[in-house]
């Protein structure tokens, strides 16, 4: 099945039948599913910070769209085993827009840096950034979190089980955790799980059908340009030579697709701003993954090596063999 | 005690504590560790450290593969035919084939650029778990098994 043919959502009946009869079945349909999409393939969003006025038609726009997809909470919660695990609730704060939540997936941040001598507001759209090979997708235990061949990163909200992985792993710990929603109700709401994990998805279903991010669509000033990763690389760097400004997002965490254009450095906005929870820093970010992936040469050869060990083990038994005999 | 008992006795027990520190490397890939208060054991803090434990799953991985490649040259030699062929360990032998497939593809998975079916990445981190659970189980019953019916040569792998 090719990857732009599938569902990208899976229903909680589905997800629980999928886990026993996948795991027959995995062999024979896994290899057709892998796809790889090199970089190239990315869409990536320039976000000129310079232009953004802080009208907050961005962050309007993105909560009326996405106000179908947002959690529908059961209360009571579960009462959590044990106590450690308390829940989550912004079913009661939906309206707060300074910052990010289960119910708000992008927001502004707003500081105050000196631009040339002068003192200026600077406004900054900030949401899930969506690295060219997400921590939070990659390394969701229970493959909620999906990557998109176009670079879009995505939480499924019926899979999900709201273990904060996500979050603890992302190097901006942007997914935000909603409790008594979700597939962990239907399994052992008191022992595993404590909701659903939320984060922006780029308006994915609006770009399939060839449209624009509902943020980028309302925004007046035109602060967001989306486009193949390669050329909207080559044009922040392009503006940035220009404005003598700088850079973030193209190499933070091994890349991202949301490339920041700032005419201060990126350490002075970090040290001016509000930061915390639900509001991400702009810190140098280390690619999170290449740790892991930098073992993979080694994890090819080893077998390899064990096969030649045991060969020159062979050998030195036969010719000591030999020697005796002789 | 030599040098060579010394070798010999960390390659005798070396798969061994390698498949364990894989179960409990894995099973840190889930947030349970720190839930439930494991974690908090002094000396145990690192099994709550998601990018440390999945560091050492990838390394434990590498020793498991290299052993791997060794048995199955040295089988294949004769060295070790005849060893291990009680039906417990043929069926470890076979899970363990399973984790081995699972594991490579989650580690593909994991490189950047390649994108998995939500089905497939669903399928494949669950089957993953769930043959761990039973190489532990079989682990248990091949134990009892070999209790039993001691003149068995049961092999762990």
């Amino acid at each position: 099945m090719s990857e732009k043919t599938m569902d990208p959502s899976i229903s909680r009946r589905s997800f629980l039948k999928q886990g026993a009869a996948s795991a027959v079945t995995i062999a024979a349909t896994a290899l057709p599913t892998v796809a790889s999409a090199g970089e190239s393939q990315q869409l990536a969003t320039l976000i000129d910070i310079e232009k953004c006025v802080g009208c907050g038609a961005c962050v309007e726009a993105c909560r009326e769209k996405n106000q179908e997809n947002y959690p529908r909470v059961k209360k009571p919660f579960p009462k959590m085993i044990p106590k450690r695990a308390k829940p989550e609730d912004w079913s009661d704060k939906q309206e707060i827009i300074h910052r990010l939540t289960p119910y708000n997936w992008l927001f502004v941040q707003t500081t105050r840096v000196m631009v040339d001598g002068r003192e200026r507001e600077l406004n900054i759209p900030r949401r899930c950034m969506h690295c060219i090979n997400p921590p939070c997708v990659k390394l969701c235990p229970w493959g909620a979190a999906r990557q998109f061949p176009n670079g879009i990163s995505r939480i499924d909200p019926d899979i999900c089980l709201g273990g904060s992985k996500c979050k603890a792993v992302c190097p901006w710990k942007i997914p935000q955790r909603q409790s008594g929603v979700g597939l962990y109700l239907d399994i052992m709401p008191s022992m595993a799980g404590n909701g659903v994990m939320y984060k922006c998805d780029r308006c994915y279903d609006r770009i399939e059908k060839g449209g624009e991010p509902a943020c980028i669509e309302a925004c007046p000033e035109g602060v967001q340009t989306l486009g193949p990763r390669d050329e909207i690389i080559k044009l922040a760097r392009e503006r940035a030579r220009q404005i003598n400004g700088f850079v973030y997002g193209d190499t933070e965490n091994g890349g991202t697709n949301t490339i920041y254009l700032s005419p201060v450095p990126f350490e002075t906005l970090n040290k001016s701003m509000e930061q915390g929870p639900g509001r991400p820093d702009f810190e140098p970010k280390k690619d999170a993954m290449a740790h892991g992936n930098n073992l993979v040469t080694a994890m090819a050869i080893a077998p390899f090596a064990g096969a030649m060990a045991a060969l020159g083990k062979f050998y030195m038994f036969t010719k000591k063999s030999d020697t005796k005999e002789g | 005690m030599g040098v060579k008992k010394i070798v010999s006795t960390v390659l005798t027990f070396l798969p061994g504590i390698t498949i364990a520190m894989l179960a409990v490397t894995g099973f840190a890939q889930m947030p349970i560790f720190k839930r439930y208060y494991i974690a908090d054991i002094p000396g145990f803090g690192w099994l709550a450290k998601f990018y440390v434990t999945h560091y050492m799953h990838y390394l434990l991985a590498v020793v498991l593969l290299a052993f791997l490649g060794h048995r199955s040259v040295s089988w294949f030699l004769g060295r070790k035919r005849g060893a291990g062929t009680v039906w417990t360990t043929k069926i470890k032998r076979l899970i363990l084939a399973g984790l081995v497939a699972t594991g490579m593809m989650l580690v593909v998975r994991n490189l950047p650029g390649y994108h998995f079916s939500p089905g497939v990445l669903v399928a494949l981190d669950l089957t993953h778990l769930g043959l761990t659970v039973l190489l532990m189980v079989t682990g248990v019953v091949s134990v009892v098994v070999s209790r039993i019916i001691p003149d068995q040569n049961n092999k762990s792998v």
